[in-house]
């Protein structure tokens, strides 16, 4: 991965400046220099990339922030927003130039009001422990990354993150109301307000998913939402992924919002009966679907699906009848990632189509597949057209990898031909820089890079990612001087 | 002034130096908006693609509201956001104002409707951002901005919007004679309880009206289980379908005053409710007021909460804070940099 050389003139102050951050926080553990302990931040969940940071800094308060990205601004240090680690974009991925400021210590629950239905919390709170906060008043927050256990809010905004259940709920763009912003010159901003509102322009829309680039969300109010009474998943199985594709379409069209529809073609379906044994059908293809409400409400849904599902003629049609049998169901699509990872060392990638080309993209990428050696399997988000082809290789095999990205970069310009994009919510980081211009002309990338001179007219806040390196190297040269 | 290309408007934006305003029907211009020359959008009409089986629809901006609904209707499906149908509005002036009606609690504005977009700027350049796919995050979400921005950042040419199934039922279960703590309480239960409520308001008259849409085994459940935990708060009243809500919606329409737009907390609407002059209207469980007042009346707003005059004079509050301000302004700067766009907030 080719990143920028890194700022000589900021390395040699390395002392100076590490110093003048201990002045800004309260904590002076808060501020790591150690070789030793500031490897844990060389890498997000993209772990084939990594580099040393400068240093690294774990503030307490927005305040704290705000005073370190000022010692930043006025000493011209790149700094790179860190939540949890997970993306698995490079999007945390620091420079040796860098200071990253981790969110990790910013965990508080500032505010419940279920009578407004909102939460304010600080944005190294992790995505469950949200939920966790309001679930004994009966509440949730929707948006729901598989990784929701370890992220944090802060990288759920920058990334626009969704889950399984943003069919029904959305992404996190349409769950959050508000915002507390430090900007890199350390100006602290509150964006949005009731029903995410604020004045003049959406400038928390444009935050969100924004990749870390024009601030750092300290503190965040999303949305929150009664649970449903129950919940109840169907698993129905098919002998051809294009059945399977028209079966999307029909459920979808009936009328019926289903919380989730998942995919999994028979690569995936073997690799995680071997894992863990769910039970699941020896077929093509299969789809997860669940709908939520109370008792009869379920029945009513199951129902209907039914009857649109044996019009395709389906192997087998399973309802569940218990928790366990739903647990079952669920098992082997939540264990897929890891079924794949025991079997051979694999590249997720996370394109986005129109529902209609589903039949048609999975067997070009079948096709592709073949030609390039490369086994691939496919589990996703079917209702919304999200998928994760995984593409497994031999790490230890000279040219495998390699061969890996060219396909995977093949199967994402696929994505972008039939009307999808390169990134449906993991995000470009570092990883997808290069593809940018697969889907965006000059004058798109152009406008969006006037945004990150506006919110950060010196490029220091997690620059060299999300653009092209070329496109984006003026900008950033004009200020390394 | 009427392109009846994107090519054709790109260069009359490049061609003009004086004051431009974009508009669709000039149905909802606000005070201090369609000054200079106007760009009359509805030249670029027309549906580009629709596929009902994912929810997708591509419109040219230009396009009546009136043939979107048509369009969508006949595959029986809907915008989620439920904008008003004042006749002559365009599609690209609902995007630009951010219209959103009582669907907007649960199913979001039209902005979170809005997956996709073309453009023109203020240099004449055509940008495009998002796509047609409900989720993208491939670079920065520039359609946001452009939803709600009231033709300050350029002329939206196209727009690719996530559409919603029509519910095959619905319900209106009707509360009257609370006052106002009474009504915003009502509408609390209804909005945070397990019922899947779809608005949540009260007409002008006061009558409190929930929403409940879906299966009709479903509507009825969530019917009787709504009316079981509002027993105490009154006399329930269910009817079919969601005629009272249509009135709601249409509501500042027929004001006849000076109205204002007030967003804040449901929380807080009893004790600005008390304060009202005149005629008024709730909407989005307490979330939204609509209030007629004579000219130079102003409300007194609680902490966080926004309000605008979108009849009458100009006024804003509160004032926004010096850093927002200057990035609102550096943002249209970089959209227009020769200022051309008139009005806008
Ligand atoms: C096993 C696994 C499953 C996953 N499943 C999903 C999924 O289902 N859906 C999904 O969307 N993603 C998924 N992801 C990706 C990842 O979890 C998400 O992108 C997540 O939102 C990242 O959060 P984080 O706190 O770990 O962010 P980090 O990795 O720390 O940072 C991500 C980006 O956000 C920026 N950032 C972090 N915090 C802030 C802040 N406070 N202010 C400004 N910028 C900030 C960083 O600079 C970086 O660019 C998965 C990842 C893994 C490893």
């Amino acid at each position: 991965m080719q990143m920028p050389d890194p700022d000589a003139g900021v390395i040699a102050r390395r002392d100076d400046i590490a110093a003048r951050l201990s002045g800004a926080v309260a904590d002076k553990s808060a501020v790591i220099t150690d070789p030793a302990e500031t490897r844990v931040y060389e890498c997000d969940a993209l772990s084939a990339y990594r580099c040393a940071p400068l240093a690294v800094v774990l503030p307490s308060t927005t305040q704290e922030v705000a005073a370190v990205l000022r010692i930043c601004h006025e000493e011209g240090v790149p700094v790179v927003p860190r939540g949890a680690g997970t993306s698995l974009a490079g999007g945390s991925m620091p420079t040796a130039d860098a200071v990253v400021i981790g969110l990790a210590r910013m965990t508080g629950v500032l505010e419940i009001s279920t009578d407004d239905r909102l939460i304010r919390v600080q944005t190294g709170r992790t995505n469950l422990s949200v939920t966790g906060a309001v679930e004994g008043q009966g509440f949730f927050y929707a948006p729901d990354p598989s990784s929701q256990l370890a992220c944090a809010i802060g990288g759920n905004i920058a990334m626009n993150s969704g889950g399984a259940h943003c069919l029904k709920y959305g992404v996190t763009t349409n769950n959050l109301l508000g915002a507390t912003v430090v900007l890199m010159d350390g100006s602290v901003v509150e964006l949005g307000g009731p029903m995410g509102e604020g004045p003049g322009l959406d400038l928390l829309g444009v935050i969100c998913g924004s990749e870390g680039q024009l601030g750092i969300v300290t503190e965040a109010t999303l949305r929150i939402l009664p649970k449903p009474e129950g919940a109840r998943p169907v698993l129905i199985a098919f002998d051809s992924a294009e059945t399977a594709g028209a079966c999307v379409a029909a459920i979808i069209r009936s009328g019926i919002l289903p919380v989730a529809i998942e995919y999994m073609d028979r690569p995936c379906i073997h690799a995680t009966e071997d894992f863990c044994g769910a039970g699941y059908p020896d077929c093509e293809a299969l789809l997860i679907v669940e709908v939520e409400g109370s008792e009869p409400e379920i029945t009513e849904q199951l129902s209907l699906i039914g009857e649109i599902a044996h019009r395709f003629a389906p192997l087998e049609f399973r309802e569940s009848r218990s928790e366990e049998e739903s647990r079952r169901i669920w098992l082997g699509r939540k264990s897929a990632f890891g079924a794949m990872g025991v079997i051979s060392d694999y590249m997720c990638l996370d394109g986005t189509i129109p529902v209609s080309q589903l039949p048609h993209v999975l067997q070009r990428i079948g096709e592709m597949s073949a030609e390039a050696g490369l086994r691939v399997a496919n589990v996703f988000h079917a209702g919304d057209g999200n998928m994760h082809p995984l593409i497994l290789f031999d790490a230890n095999a000279p040219g495998d990898l390699e061969r890996c990205e060219a396909l995977g970069a093949d199967i994402l310009r696929l994505c972008v031909e039939v009307g999808g994009c390169l990134t449906g919510e993991h995000g470009v980081g570092v990883e997808k820089r290069e593809l940018m211009s697969a889907q965006y002309s000059d004058a798109d990338l152009e406008i969006q890079m006037r945004i990150k001179d506006v919110f950060d007219p010196h490029w220091l806040l997690n620059p060299a990612k999300v653009f092209p390196l070329a496109t984006s190297a003026p900008r950033r040269d004009r200020h390394a001087a | 002034m009427r392109p009846d290309s994107e090519a054709d408007l790109a260069a009359m934006i490049r061609a003009a130096n004086g004051t431009l305003s974009i508009t669709g029907g000039a149905t909802r211009l606000r005070p201090g908006e369609g000054q200079g020359a106007r760009i009359d959008m509805r030249g670029l009409s027309g549906i580009t693609l629709y596929e009902p089986e994912a929810l997708t629809l591509v419109v040219r901006a230009g396009t009546l509201l009136a043939d979107v609904h048509k369009a969508l209707a006949s595959e029986k499906q809907m915008l989620g956001f439920e904008p008003d149908p004042r006749p002559g509005s365009t599609i690209g002036g609902v995007a630009a104002s951010n219209a959103s009606g009582p669907r907007r609690v649960s199913a979001g504005a039209c902005r979170d409707a809005m997956i996709g977009l073309r453009m023109v700027t203020g240099s004449g350049e055509v940008i495009r951002n998002g796509g047609r796919v409900m989720k993208n995050v491939t670079g920065y979400d520039l359609v946001k901005l452009a939803a709600g921005s009231r033709g300050t950042l350029g002329a939206l040419t196209e727009i690719a919007l996530k559409t919603a199934p029509v519910p095959p039922q619905r319900a209106t279960l009707r509360l009257s004679g609370l006052n106002d703590p009474g009504a915003i309480a009502a509408m609390t239960v209804a909005l945070t309880g397990p019922f899947d409520v779809t608005g949540a308001g009260r007409l002008p008259d006061r009558t409190v009206i929930l929403r409940l849409e879906g299966l009709p085994g479903s509507v009825e459940y969530r019917a009787s289980a709504l009316r079981r935990a509002l027993t105490d708060r009154g006399d329930v009243q269910i009817v079919e379908g969601d005629a009272d809500f249509r009135t709601l919606r249409d509501y500042p329409r027929t004001a006849t005053a000076v109205l204002w737009r007030i967003v804040l907390r449901p929380s807080q609407a009893s004790q600005l409710l008390a304060g009202l002059p005149g005629r008024h209207a709730i909407d989005w469980g307490g979330a939204l007021i609509w209030a007629e007042a004579a000219p130079g009346w102003q409300p007194d707003l609680p902490p966080g909460a926004q309000a605008d005059a979108v009849a009458g004079t100009v006024q804003t509050l509160p004032a926004p804070d010096p850093v927002t301000a200057r990035l609102n302004a550096a943002i249209r700067a970089e959209f227009d940099p020769r200022g051309l766009f008139a009005g806008g907030s």
